[in-house]
């Protein structure tokens, strides 16, 4: 599903350049739940935002379904990005003005689906991750836990063969964090391939892959035995 | 614009943020309901200058005469020129064909005028039936002074509105009433009035004939007075007039042995050039007007270019979160300027016609020497608010094309 080969990636603030990414190899098959873990600084979220094609890399080759992602324009990156994946944000990145149901709708706009099949599409996810009555309600207007569960449902909406999260659970208590976990947990099981970026071990712990990051660098990549979130609630 | 999802979405964030939409509304409207108002007080001004100037045949050549101040052929300066029949006769019957109204006129400055008990002093002034044209006069009452009146030495009168209000307390018609003008009793025949005002309407007409009859002027006129008829080019009329007036001038002089270069014997005063100038005045208030309308409209495109600055700014993590969900950087350029050239245009045209409503309802109101009927060209204000629009989208677009470029993950990060 995702193919990284010799990534590099650099970012120059003022005069002197930062090395970020020094030559990633790396590779994800379809269904597995992968964690990327390492301290701040170790270049997790900008491998993800790379995989994302939020960022471009400055070198290396990245494949994704077998869909070279390259000198991508803007426009065809938002195609991509539509197409391929769902983002779940640390800090949630809802439209603070548009209502659950609207926000989960919006990838679906962008995809050009009708406005009735678009609604009823967006209330099927809402329903899926437990917030069918609060469709209604602005964001502000509801907690933590469940702003990320629409986001989440917003990730899902467009159908996207990769799910990206950017560490799901950083804004989040233990126990709110745990239910977030069993939800993605449920959606890796129906198939789906996700990448999650975390810098808790317990959260890591229940994905089924760790990759950990320094300076660079993959140091360590292994499968884990998972642990289920909903043991833990 | 006819796509109904992008309709959706835009009456969607107007409705979700009534605050902004309220606000970049009210100063594009406020911005217009100035301009309308700046249009119509300078066209109200235009109108009342006009006004000042419409006492008289806008075409009107007076002739009037004064004492000589050169030495020319033996006769010495200092000697009074006094026009006579003789002169209106002449110029009459050379330039039949070229004239369009004619008089001459004999004058009594403060003549007494009586009726029963009331009397007041006014200008008496011996005319011939073309006058009420040269003046402007219209008759409220009666007639005004004919052929027949000066061929019979009629002692009849025509008096202005102000002579008749001042003189008629009872307020009965003053047709067929005696009234006595300098000891002399005259019968009115009408009232009229002049759009001068008070000043123009505080006389009396009475045939010429009569006149130099009764104050024993003999053959004695004090004044001339012509219009040529109207020409449709008004560069054109000038010159005409000019061209006549220097003809008379010459022909005048001659008969009264008058040195060529003398300027205070003969004095031709042209209505027309003197149109010109007031013609040339509001020209100069119009660009005026102009010139503060479209330095109202810049201040107007650069408040909607701020504006939309700051909704670019402000919209600069939704424009992320957007992108990062697959929109394109033309449909993120395109949903800024839809709402916000939908909400200049309505606002645009809400100040347009609270404008247009002030002028037509409070405008008849104002009534001042120098305004009058304020009005504003609808096509000029149209056209304004389209340029407003036109230069607000502008403006928006460079902000909304750089905010359409920026990287999602930078977008994303910006608090």
């Amino acid at each position: 599903m995702i193919e990284i080969k010799d990534l590099h990636k650099s970012y120059k603030t003022g005069a002197s350049s930062l090395h970020v990414l020094k030559g990633i190899n790396f590779s994800v098959k379809e269904g597995e739940l992968v964690s990327i873990m390492g301290s701040s600084g170790s270049g997790k979220s900008t491998l993800l935002n790379i995989l994302g094609m939020l960022d471009e890399a400055d070198e290396g080759t990245y494949t994704l379904d077998n869909f070279p992602i390259k000198n991508l324009n803007e426009k065809v990156a938002a195609k991509y990005r539509n197409k391929f994946l769902g983002f779940i944000f640390q800090s949630f990145n809802l439209i603070n003005y548009k209502s659950a149901l609207d926000n989960v709708a919006l990838p679906l706009y962008y995809q050009g689906v009708g406005r009735k099949e678009r609604m009823d599409k967006s209330f099927a996810y809402l329903e899926k991750v437990g917030l069918a009555d609060w469709a209604n309600h602005l964001p502000n207007e509801l907690s933590g836990g469940q702003k990320q569960r629409v986001a989440i449902a917003r990730a899902l909406a467009s159908e996207p063969k990769v799910l990206l999260a950017d560490e799901p659970t950083g804004a989040l208590d233990t126990k709110t964090s745990y239910e977030v976990m069993d939800l993605i947990q449920g959606i890796n099981d129906e198939g789906k391939t996700i990448l999650v970026v975390t810098h808790e071990d317990d959260i890591a712990h229940m994905t089924k892959r760790i990759v950990n990051l320094k300076d660079g660098l993959i140091i360590d990549d292994s499968y884990v035995n998972q642990v289920r979130a909903i043991e833990n609630v | 614009m006819f796509n109904l999802e992008r309709w959706e979405e835009i009456f969607e964030t107007i409705r979700k943020n009534k605050l902004r939409t309220f606000l970049t509304g009210v100063s594009v409207a406020s911005g217009i309901f100035i301009l309308v108002i700046l249009l119509g007080v300078s066209t109200g001004m235009q109108n009342g200058v006009q006004q000042q100037f419409q006492r008289d045949a806008a075409n009107r050549i007076s002739v009037w005469t004064g004492a000589t101040s050169i030495e020319y052929k033996g006769l010495n300066p200092g000697r009074d020129i006094q026009l006579t029949n003789n002169d209106y006769d002449l110029i009459d019957r050379k330039y039949q064909d070229q004239l369009e109204y004619k008089s001459s006129i004999y004058r009594i400055w403060g003549g007494l005028v009586n009726y029963k008990n009331e009397s007041g002093s006014y200008r008496v002034e011996g005319v011939l039936p073309d006058y009420q044209f040269l003046e402007s006069a219209t008759l409220t009452d009666g007639r005004f002074i004919n052929y027949a009146d000066n061929k019979r030495y009629e002692k009849i009168a025509v008096i202005g509105l102000k002579v008749y209000k001042d003189l008629f307390k009872d307020k009965k018609s003053a047709i067929g009433k005696s009234i006595e003008v300098q000891g002399i009793l005259f019968k009115v025949v009408g009232v009229y009035t002049d759009p001068g005002g008070e000043r123009e309407e505080s006389r009396v007409f009475v045939p010429l004939s009569t006149a130099q009859k009764v104050f024993g002027a003999g053959q004695d006129v004090g004044s001339l007075a012509f219009t040529l008829p109207q020409e449709d080019n008004f560069e054109q009329a000038v010159k005409t007039s000019k061209a006549f007036t220097d003809k008379l001038e010459k022909q005048l002089k001659e008969a009264h042995t008058i040195a060529p270069e003398d300027e205070s014997a003969i004095d031709i005063n042209n209505s027309l050039e003197n149109m010109k100038n007031v013609y040339d005045m509001m020209r100069n208030i119009r660009l005026f007007f102009w010139f503060v309308g479209i330095a109202t409209i810049l201040a107007g495109v650069v408040g909607v270019s701020n504006i939309m600055l700051i909704i670019v700014k402000e919209r600069t993590k939704e424009i992320g979160i957007r992108k990062a969900l697959g929109a394109q950087p033309l449909s993120v350029v395109g949903m800024i300027l839809h709402e916000s050239v939908f909400v200049t245009t309505i606002a645009g045209f809400f100040g347009l016609l609270f404008g247009m409503l002030l002028l037509e309802f409070v405008g008849p109101m104002v009534e001042t020497d120098f305004i009058s009927n304020p009005t504003v060209n609808f096509q000029v204000a149209v056209s304004t608010v389209f340029i407003l629009i036109f230069a607000g989208a502008i403006a928006g677009f460079f902000p909304a094309w750089r905010a359409s470029r920026i990287k999602p993950i930078v977008a994303l990060r910006d608090e």
